[in-house]
């Protein structure tokens, strides 16, 4: 466990790093979503949860961690190998022919650190909250983490699964939304609002928190207090404000950058704001 | 003609109800999900049991079917139980990606499958889900014939570790295979040797099957007809088998033509041994409301058909 900010902070600049070189040497992936959810991610696997980089599928005894919105997998997959669950010279292989890094994850290829296929949006949460019953079932009491987009909350299975947590007590999951206000065809102001997310999930009996995901600091008292409450009959959610493209200022605050690659010189450009902390791949 | 009697009739949901109960008799991991249809899916006894571990998830399908995915992750062994139409088609997505892709231990198990669901209609008369199923890579796919066959393969699926599709309806049907089977897998059944014609049949046609081969024996034909329970992975050996023998071919389904049982035949055969074939199933359209029997008999589901496609075959041969 790390628990010295500078050093998580240094580890996300990092991680940063990776991620616009794994989309710029394929030239296809999703950096902006990525970047913004870099500090989250690394406080996740170098500070709050509990887990074994030796790797299991079924987890037992140990913290999962479920990434719905599968296209954000640079971030994800920089994070896993820099926390020991696969080399980091691998990361070189993302998008690539015959790689185990695929666009986004999957268990198909046997990545350590990943428990189930997403990219089809809106089916993490469900499948976290099975897994949550499964520790109840086997007394373990270890908590499930998830991270889903904002925009992915247009999918109903969402809204499915919001219902179904408060209603069974699923109190052994920590459920946190990437709250960047961006997708792919523009604000989600404006593609299809969001509304009042605090007082919908709210409405649906969750107790809702949040969070700066972009402050390391914030991301881990907030994260320390969801664990907290965590045992007392109901569902935590947690709305993360985060700025895509976070790191790299000419991709930050946009959704143009949702989806595309840097070029040369735009990898030159965000490289120069990101310092080399822990050695490039 | 081999001879089959049965003194008894029960639908093969409660073949399912069953053996999901002796399977969590058997297995503390098995687990059981249901969407609001615990009566239809005979149920009733593994929740009374085993109240733990049973998850009621309401209308909601694909909730059902990523939260069955997650429990595997902690060592469960979940069987999801709706209507076959909620089992594949609207859920379809969910079960490629968290299920299939995601190569779980997740039964997904179906009731009221196909025309025999009555008086409910199309809209709830699924006659697409072979198809659905059998394209996903990894994915077996069962259709029971009867009860003690339901039973058995609900028990064999509990003891196979990857995604089943298994498939069963609601209506009363005669108990014509042995009470202790052991279910196999992929195995197809010899329900009688014949010479002139192979008749492959599953789910509900089977005992339409066994009817027509009496008729056609009465006529001097001697019909094989063999029970392919396991769609998929399709027992190839025993299909060609037969073939090399009767150089012609009769599938029965109770099920699109397109998609089910009888283009997995004919796939295999054209590769390995073309032959003339005919197709027993329902004509690429959706069903409509009435009583079950009737409606076998309208969409060509029946022994009556089974007997006329044996006939066309035959002057194919």
């Amino acid at each position: 466990m790390v628990n010295d900010i500078t050093t998580l902070q240094r580890t996300a600049t990092q991680v940063r790093r990776d991620i616009v070189r794994m989309v710029h040497a394929c030239q296809s992936g999703h950096p902006g979503g990525s970047l913004g959810c870099a500090d989250f991610l690394v406080a996740l696997y170098f500070h709050i949860m509990n887990n074994n980089p030796a790797f299991s599928m079924d987890g037992i005894g140990e913290d999962l961690f479920f990434l719905s919105n599968g296209h954000i997998s640079p971030v994800w997959y920089s994070v896993l190998a820099r926390s020991g669950y696969f080399p980091v010279s691998e990361l070189a292989t993302f998008r690539q022919l015959d790689s185990r890094l695929q666009g986004h994850p999957t268990t198909h290829e046997h990545l350590p650190g990943v428990r189930i296929a997403s990219g089809s949006l809106g089916q993490g949460l469900s499948v976290a909250i099975g897994a949550a019953l499964a520790k109840k079932l086997n007394n373990d009491k270890s908590i499930v983490y998830t991270l889903q987009g904002d925009g992915e909350l247009q999918e109903g299975q969402n809204w499915e699964a919001f219902m179904f947590a408060p209603h069974n007590k699923v109190d052994n999951i920590i459920a946190t939304i990437d709250y960047n206000g961006q997708q792919i065809d523009g604000p989600t102001s404006k593609v299809l609002s969001l509304g009042n997310l605090k007082a919908k999930l709210e409405a649906f009996d969750w107790e809702v928190l949040e969070m700066d995901g972009n402050d390391m600091d914030n991301v881990i008292s907030t994260m320390a207090l969801a664990k907290s409450k965590t045992g007392h009959g109901v569902p935590i959610a947690i709305l993360m404000k985060t700025v895509m493209g976070n790191g790299v200022d000419y991709m930050m605050g946009t959704h143009k950058w949702h989806g595309s690659a840097p070029n040369d010189a735009q990898l030159a450009a965000a490289l120069a704001q990101l310092e080399e902390t822990l050695g490039d791949y | 003609m081999k001879k089959y009697t049965y003194t008894e009739k029960k639908d093969t949901r409660s073949g399912f109800g069953a053996g999901l109960y002796e399977a969590g008799q058997r297995n503390p991991n098995v687990v059981a999900l249901c969407a609001d249809l615990v009566g239809s899916l005979k149920m009733e006894a593994f929740i009374k049991d085993f109240p733990d571990r049973f998850v009621q998830v309401g209308i909601a399908e694909a909730n059902m079917i990523g939260i069955a995915a997650g429990l595997t992750i902690g060592g469960k062994i979940p069987f999801t139980g709706t209507f076959a139409n909620f089992s594949t088609g609207r859920v379809y997505d969910q079960i490629r990606q968290s299920v299939a892709y995601s190569n779980k231990n997740v039964k997904i198990c179906a009731s009221h499958a196909g025309l025999t669901l009555g008086e409910d209609g199309a809209t709830h008369q699924i006659l697409e889900d072979i198809g659905l199923m059998k394209m996903l890579p990894g994915m077996t796919v069962i259709n029971t014939c009867d009860y003690n066959q339901t039973k058995a393969a609900t028990l064999a699926i509990a003891e196979y570790e990857g995604p089943v599709y298994l498939r069963f309806g609601r209506p009363v049907v005669p108990i014509f295979t042995e009470a202790d089977q052991k279910f196999e897998i992929g195995k197809a059944w010899m329900v009688n040797e014949g010479a002139d014609v192979s008749i492959f049949a599953t789910g509900h046609l089977v005992w339409e099957a066994i009817k027509a081969g009496e008729m056609l024996a009465e006529m001097g034909i001697d019909a094989e007809i063999i029970n392919i329970h396991t769609i998929k992975p399709l027992d190839e050996a025993a299909v060609l088998a037969s073939v090399a023998k009767t150089r012609c071919v009769v599938s029965a389904e109770e099920h699109n033509r397109i998609g089910g049982l009888g283009d997995s035949i004919a796939q295999l055969l054209m590769k390995h041994d073309p032959v003339p074939m005919e197709f027993v199933a329902v004509n690429d359209s959706f069903g409509e409301s009435g009583k079950p029997d009737l409606l076998m008999k309208k969409y060509g589901l029946d022994d009556a058909h089974i007997v006329k496609a044996v006939q066309a075959v035959l002057q194919r041969k």
